[in-house]
């Protein structure tokens, strides 16, 4: 599975773009491979505000519904507007097109419970066993 | 396991379990699979399904007690759809019934049901006729799509092309002494082909390469279902069981009420008097969202019961899924709520099957 190495993680299998005061957040490569084709997804308004772990979507495979959590606290700036019609883009490109959401960190000391690449992978192979 | 587990698994199958058995549920794509099917040709190890055999003198008569269709209508080398039924006139199993001879029954039954309908219908064995569970001796393969005569008529001497819808023929297949039969739960033609289990694995690699130039995938339980909901074929278990009956179910058609005799008989009739107070209607999501199984639905502010299946239509693209509805309201376009995960999203009953070629 792909780890990309500037991106921070969850055990939740979200991946977070950190980028100044904002960040981008999607579902991981293991994430997408484990749901199967995905037929939809559901994302908040622009504006919404959600504390760490809140469920804030869910994206649904033909046989699988999974809950998307926040990795950290925010306000939702922008959402990927394309995922309504093409939701597969979280297939094919699960770190870049298929992108979730955009938010405005609300607490950068929350950045810390996240997961480094290297200790992600790690979680998978675990994961896998 | 099944004995085509080794040769699925080669393939990249993500198994899971099912009614006991380790099944495939998908191989690389349960929506390409899904299409494929209707496209070209996908390639099921359904060898969980039960395969049973009444043999001997009664073996006909015996049938026809059980089978709420009428069995006589068949000639040798025809299939029929049909249930065996409680004596409430509910479902202990929907079936596909072959008449190999009239001294030779073969029925297919449900994976979850196997041992369940083989208590009951030695209980009610009588006559001369013997009851013969092959479900460990035998494998079952199924191929569907339009491209399916062409990839298995390479492998037979068998005329498929003569072989007419719920038609079956006993012939060689792939080197391998096989039933092959006109039948399938997808909506598209196809066939079932039933090997000996020590054969199965040299039929499945023999009609896979084969239909390699045809465009065949292999596909699993996840395409399997959301191609049989499309057609709104029903699932046991989901859709039917020991507590609804066929005319609830919509399925009318599978009870000859001209038979003198059959088990749940009297019961059905009275509810065929009465009118049934729910019907299985099909319904689609007229709002973003998927309805799945087990849902909750509402009409006019109550609780009208679950949704029994529902799924994201490849086809259709849309959700889709069936339910018991009020019989009075259980009209085309009724609209109703269901609880799509915390939300109640707006639905409408639509006219089925879902799907219709062309």
């Amino acid at each position: 599975m792909n780890v990309p190495e500037d991106l921070l993680y969850t055990k939740d299998h979200e991946w977070v773009l950190v980028e100044g005061s904002s960040a981008t957040i999607g579902i991981t490569d293991h994430a997408q491979d484990a749901l199967g084709d995905v037929v939809f997804v559901e994302l908040p308004s622009p504006e919404e505000s959600f504390g760490a772990r809140d469920v804030f979507g869910s994206v649904e495979s033909v046989k699988a519904v999974s809950e998307v959590y926040m990795p950290v606290s925010g306000v939702v700036a922008a959402v990927n507007e394309a995922l309504e019609d093409t939701p597969e883009l979280v297939n094919s490109d699960p770190y870049g097109e298929g992108w979730m959401i955009q938010i405005r960190i609300e607490d950068g000391a929350e950045l810390d419970d996240l997961v480094s690449p290297e200790d992600y992978q790690q979680f998978l192979e675990e994961e896998g066993e | 396991m099944t004995p085509l587990n080794a040769v699925q698994r080669e393939l990249g199958a993500r198994m899971a379990d099912f009614a006991g058995w380790e099944l495939p549920v998908q191989f690389e794509s349960a929506l390409k699979e899904h299409l494929a099917v209707r496209s070209r040709a996908g390639l099921f190890d359904v060898s969980h399904m039960g395969r049973l055999e009444f043999l001997g003198p009664d073996a006909l008569p015996f049938a026809q007690e059980l089978s709420s269709n009428d069995v006589l209508r068949l000639q040798d080398g025809q299939a029929q759809y049909s249930s065996i039924l409680t004596p409430k006139g509910t479902f202990l199993d929907d079936i596909v019934l072959y008449r190999i001879s009239a001294e030779r029954i073969f029925i297919c039954v449900n994976a979850a049901t196997r041992e369940k309908d083989l208590a009951w219908i030695e209980s009610r064995r009588n006559g001369n006729v013997q009851v013969v569970d092959r479900s460990e001796s035998t494998a079952q393969l199924a191929i569907q799509g339009p491209v399916a005569e062409a990839i298995l008529q390479e492998l037979t001497e068998a005329d498929l092309s003569a072989l007419r819808f719920y038609r079956f023929v006993q012939a060689e297949l792939a080197g391998a002494p096989c039933l092959i039969s006109r039948t399938g739960y997808t909506g598209e033609d196809g066939f079932e082909v039933y090997t000996p289990a020590e054969a199965a694995e040299g039929v499945w690699r023999r009609i896979f390469a084969a239909g390699r130039a045809h465009g065949l995938t292999p596909a699993g339980l996840a395409a399997r279902n959301t191609l049989r909901l499309e057609m709104r074929y029903p699932l046991y278990g989901n859709d039917i069981d020991e507590r609804r009956t066929p005319l609830e179910a919509g399925l009318g058609w599978i009870v000859k009420f001209e038979k003198p005799s059959f088990v749940g008989r009297e019961a059905l009739l009275r509810q065929k008097e009465e009118g049934p107070s729910e019907l299985l209607v099909g319904f689609e999501l007229m709002e973003p969202g998927i309805a799945r199984d087990g849902f909750q639905a509402y009409f006019e502010g109550r609780a009208i019961g679950n949704v029994t299946s529902g799924s994201f239509s490849p086809s259709l693209e849309k959700s889709i899924g069936l339910l018991y509805f009020p019989a009075g309201d259980a009209a085309e376009n009724a609209e109703f709520e269901i609880d799509v995960r915390g939300k109640r999203r707006r639905a409408r009953i639509v006219p089925t099957p879902f799907y219709r070629k062309n």
